[in-house]
């Protein structure tokens, strides 16, 4: 049992309360900081309608509340309406999470006589040209639009979600004010994590310093003016950690409420871990049960005993648990180690470097490489 | 407020978790775990009920409890501020 490090001087987690279904890859679109695998490519065997009922069911009865279909472009899966009706009658709060590509009219209101509960619609700018120059697609601008207006009038609370880099952080002004005209409920301003297609492309992603100033002085402008106005809109402004000195609490912690289970069925717990030199296990072997509680990978960083220096007798590790076990890896080699964004952290140096780097970038969009089959079959030969 | 009728906000959900035992309310990409009177207080609303029926309501099913216009006033005051309720 102690292979894992950790099942035995730790008590058993509590169940996952939220599960991301990430139901396929595929997607039409092409942003260069997508938090896909950079070898989407090479995942062609997605689960069968049948199996997502299953871990559906069994996660639901663990006592999973929160689901979110996401991918990829989870409107590609023919199966869809079926998955959002079985995941009403489970008792779940279905969020669909999407690029708006490939939703109608008659979709949005098909979902919701199916019982989903939100749909939300993720926008790449607030002006069509660099809106689709990011997507890497002509109409995706004018489509999201009037989806988003079609989500609003079937009566769907609304979340709009901008992914900000250093290309559209100066439009925040005018990214809010299109968010109250279209009557957005919550507004998700997230600046790119740097994982996947971000990673490859951070340094013509990550906004400098001054940069992001400007946008969290306008952004809490916007609040107070919004809440004299009494407005229910709320803005959730997510900056990017590699402007910390400490590190998030990544994921609530690893294995501790939030289970991913990617298009082939592999369990991760979070959606990026996949990168990990870790073998995780899959739904199409074991229960999700067995998964959550016993398997290798699951209990691999839960409590504290895997820890090295300087985690391992520092006061902050209830707070953070060393922060992100992704990050470590991606800029350490060893997911062991504390994440460099903390001061502390030996390799601190690194975020730092990447902070320089972001003064001086000059790369254009162009430059970027783009999220899409032929780029992510390169990465795979590699 | 005792004549306002409350009602969840559009896109909320409350419901009984036998796993975390206790009501939640469900929003998107969010769920707060409720104790044990504000459950009861949310269980009471039905977008039909004005307050001052469900602080009867309440006191009813709770004898023991006293009084309790002040506590379902102050939390649905609260819960008003978080938008996850409608008083109209
Ligand atoms: S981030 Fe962009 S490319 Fe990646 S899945 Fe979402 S819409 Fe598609
Ligand atoms: S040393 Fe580790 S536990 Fe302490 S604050 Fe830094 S990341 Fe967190």
């Amino acid at each position: 049992m102690s292979a894992t490090g950790s099942s035995l001087n730790n008590p058993r987690p509590g169940p996952p309360l939220w599960l991301l279904a990430e139901l396929t890859y595929r997607c039409p679109l092409q942003c260069p900081y997508c938090s896909n695998p950079l070898d989407f490519a090479e995942t062609r065997d997605e689960l069968d309608t049948e199996s997502w009922f299953r871990v559906l069911r069994e996660a639901r009865e663990m006592g999973a509340a929160q689901l979110g279909f996401s991918g990829g472009e989870p409107l590609v899966r023919p199966d869809l309406p079926e998955l959002i009706a079985e995941a009403r009658r489970l008792g779940y709060y279905t969020n669909l999470i999407t690029s708006g590509i490939g939703l109608t009219e008659a979709k949005v209101a098909q979902f919701r006589e199916a019982g989903l509960d939100h749909i939300q619609v993720s926008f790449q700018a607030s002006d069509p040209e660099l809106n689709d120059a990011v997507a890497g697609s002509k109409k995706a601008f004018r489509n999201k639009l009037a989806m988003a207006r079609a989500v609003h009038e079937a009566g769907y609370p609304m979340v709009l979600n901008f992914v900000i880099h250093r290309h559209n952080i100066h439009q925040m002004d005018d990214i809010i004010r299109l968010c109250e005209e279209l009557g957005a409920d919550f507004v998700e301003l997230a600046t790119c994590q740097y994982y996947g297609w971000a990673f490859e492309n951070r340094e013509g992603l990550m906004p400098s310093a001054d940069q992001l100033a400007t946008a969290e002085t306008k952004v809490n402008a916007h609040r107070e003016r919004l809440a004299a106005a009494g407005s229910a809109m709320k803005l959730i402004f997510v900056t990017p950690d590699y402007y910390e000195e400490r590190p998030k609490a990544c994921m609530n912690g690893w294995g501790s409420l939030f289970l991913t289970v990617a298009p082939d069925g592999t369990a991760l717990p979070c959606h990026s871990a996949r990168i990990l030199p870790i073998e995780f296990p899959s739904v199409r072997d074991q229960s999700v049960s067995s998964i959550w509680y016993d398997s290798p990978g699951f209990n691999r960083y839960r409590g504290d005993a895997w820890m090295p220096e300087p985690c391992r007798s520092c006061d902050e590790k209830d707070k953070d648990f060393g922060g992100c076990r992704c990050q470590a890896y991606l800029l350490t080699g060893d997911a062991d180690n504390a994440d460099p964004v903390c001061g502390k952290s030996p390799h601190h140096d690194r975020v730092l470097a990447a902070r320089r780097a972001a003064d001086h970038a000059t790369a254009p969009l162009a430059e970027l490489t783009y999220r899409n089959a032929r780029n992510s079959r390169v990465f795979a030969k590699a | 407020m005792n004549t306002q009728v409350p009602r969840l906000r559009p896109g909320f959900r409350f419901q009984w978790e036998p796993a975390q035992q206790a009501h939640v309310l469900l929003y998107p990409e969010g769920m707060v775990k409720l104790n044990t009177s504000a459950g009861a207080i949310l269980e009471a609303i039905d977008g039909q009920r004005s307050v001052a029926e469900i602080i009867a309501a309440l006191e009813a099913r709770f004898p023991d409890a006293g009084p309790l216009a002040n506590d379902i006033c102050d939390f649905l005051e609260d819960a008003r501020e978080r938008h996850w309720i409608i008083l109209e």
